[in-house]
């Protein structure tokens, strides 16, 4: 059974067994506007949770994106390349950007669930 | 686009619009302005290429100098600015610069003689600063009159011309940097065709009262779509032209920016405006560094700011830089050592601390689009 966690960065982790799919939300994807490039980590890369790893790229600026947890990147979404509106037209579908073989599911307490984020992104207005 | 503000922000005559039309609203220059439409940049851009944009510029500075009995407005104001003023017909529009003792550029500016007087159009962020530059040099030769309530509306496109001309007629024949006196619905309106797309188009200043009624005209055409400040930059820069703030600022001269074409040829020689000696010498003998295009290969968009490094080191800057929607890549402009800016060097971008390679190219990235006649 697949369980979907929140950061306050406003992405999102879905985590199978020990792999955690990682991606941003619909409203990261509306705050950013036409996405134009995705710059998503090699697969064999080992990250730290909270070091910035991937980038996302709209017209308007750069931003990173964080790992949620620690571990090892598996796969990563190869069609971005050529697709990145993906990110917009299906942000927590086909729009995903890397997998990552979890080190530490308890890293993964401190995150938020699907009613704790849209509270947070009801409190931001 | 955004920036830090002090006090309330500022609305334009549109803000009612905006609100209305979904834009999204931002910060900007002291003002609260629409960013991007819910279709997003990408569709606005495009759709300004293709068919008609409609900008909310109304937070550009407008302002009126008149001569006083005896004296001659356009020889006064080329004692601020190294344009041909004095050369304008009535009815020509010039782009042009205040320039600092120094050849540094305080701000760039478009003036358009109407016979009577001189508009003038300066950017919203400098705008209050121009303006008192004006009156203090030119005061004792000039009526300064501010005109910062009016309303400025920039149509743009292939199609601006079929809209506009639906209204008023005569704008069809109108040529690229001309302005002429309109009616548009009961409104004296001032029109020339110009703009910062690098497309054909119009600028309409308009009463602050009517602002809204003629925006709401123009958007009934089916070709017209709100387009918001995002656009605005991606289109600007696929045309090569200047941003102040970051392309052009105080510590580079029209010579560093490349933008020696818009400096009279007289008033090279005979100088008379803020930083002449400065400016005369990067003439006569080239400036250190250049503003240049950069194309970069593959997908990373190198931004404001990233290093220009050859053979690991650097040699210039980025000064703006985004995805062109029209070629589907990168396009950038900067400045590098003159030495290293021939067409066709190799440099890196530095992005992210990582070197992404580009090559320096000629500007515009996408051809403009004027109407000659």
């Amino acid at each position: 059974m697949a369980e979907t966690k929140y950061t306050e960065e406003h992405e999102w982790i879905r985590v199978e067994g020990d792999v955690g799919t990682i991606g941003i939300t619909q409203y990261a994807q509306e705050q950013l506007g036409d996405v134009v490039f995705v710059d998503v980590p090699a697969a064999g890369r080992k990250v730290a949770k909270g070091e910035a790893c991937a980038v996302v790229e709209s017209v308007k600026a750069a931003s990173d994106i964080y790992a949620p947890a620690s571990g090892e990147v598996v796969e990563s979404n190869a069609a971005l390349a050529d697709t990145p509106g993906d990110v917009n037209a299906e942000p927590t579908g086909k729009g995903w950007f890397f997998k990552l073989k979890l080190a530490d599911k308890g890293e993964l307490a401190g995150l938020m669930d699907e009613a704790a984020y849209e509270a947070f992104v009801k409190s931001l207005g | 686009m955004t920036e830090p503000s002090n006090g309330p922000l500022k609305r334009t005559p549109l803000y009612d619009l905006h609100r209305e039309l979904g834009a999204r609203l931002v910060p900007f220059a002291g003002y609260e302005m629409p960013v991007q439409y819910p279709t997003g940049i990408l569709v606005e851009h495009n759709h300004t290429r293709t068919a008609c944009g409609l900008f909310d510029v109304s937070h550009m500075g407008q302002v009126r100098l008149t001569a006083k009995p005896g004296q001659n407005a356009a020889k006064a104001m080329e004692t601020l600015v190294p344009g041909d003023i004095a050369g304008l017909q009535p009815g020509q529009q010039r782009y042009t610069q205040f320039t600092n003792d120094a050849g540094g550029i305080l701000d760039d500016l478009m003036v358009t003689s109407t016979g009577d007087h001189l508009l003038v159009v300066i950017n919203a962020a400098c705008k209050d600063a121009d303006l008192a530059h004006m009156q203090k040099h030119l005061s004792a030769t000039c009526e300064v009159e501010p005109m910062f309530s009016r309303g400025l509306l920039a149509l743009q496109g292939p199609q601006a011309s079929t809209v506009l001309s639906r209204l008023v007629p005569q704008v069809a024949t109108m040529k690229f940097m001309t302005g002429a006196y309109v009616v548009i619905d009961g409104a004296r309106c001032y029109v020339t065709r110009s703009g910062y797309t690098g497309g054909d188009g119009y600028e309409i200043s308009t009463p602050a009262d009517q602002t809204d009624a003629i925006a709401r005209k123009l958007l009934a055409n089916p070709e017209v779509k709100p387009i918001g400040l995002g656009a605005r930059d991606s289109l600007r820069l696929e045309a090569g032209l200047c941003l102040y703030g970051h392309d052009i600022d105080t510590t580079t001269t029209p010579v560093e920016a490349v933008l020696l074409w818009s400096v009279g040829k007289e008033r090279r020689v005979q100088g008379g405006f803020p930083g002449a000696a400065v400016i005369q010498k990067q003439i006569a003998e080239g400036s250190t560094r250049k503003r240049v295009g950069l194309l970069p290969e593959g997908k990373a968009i190198a931004r404001e700011g990233a290093e220009i490094v050859i053979d690991g080191k650097t040699v210039g800057i980025v000064t703006s830089g985004g995805f062109s929607p029209t070629l589907g890549r990168a396009i950038a402009m900067g400045y590098v050592e003159r030495s290293q800016s021939a067409n066709g060097t190799k440099v890196d971008l530095m992005v992210r601390g990582k070197p992404v390679p580009a090559e320096i190219v000629p500007m515009p990235f996408v051809k403009h689009a004027y109407y000659r006649g």
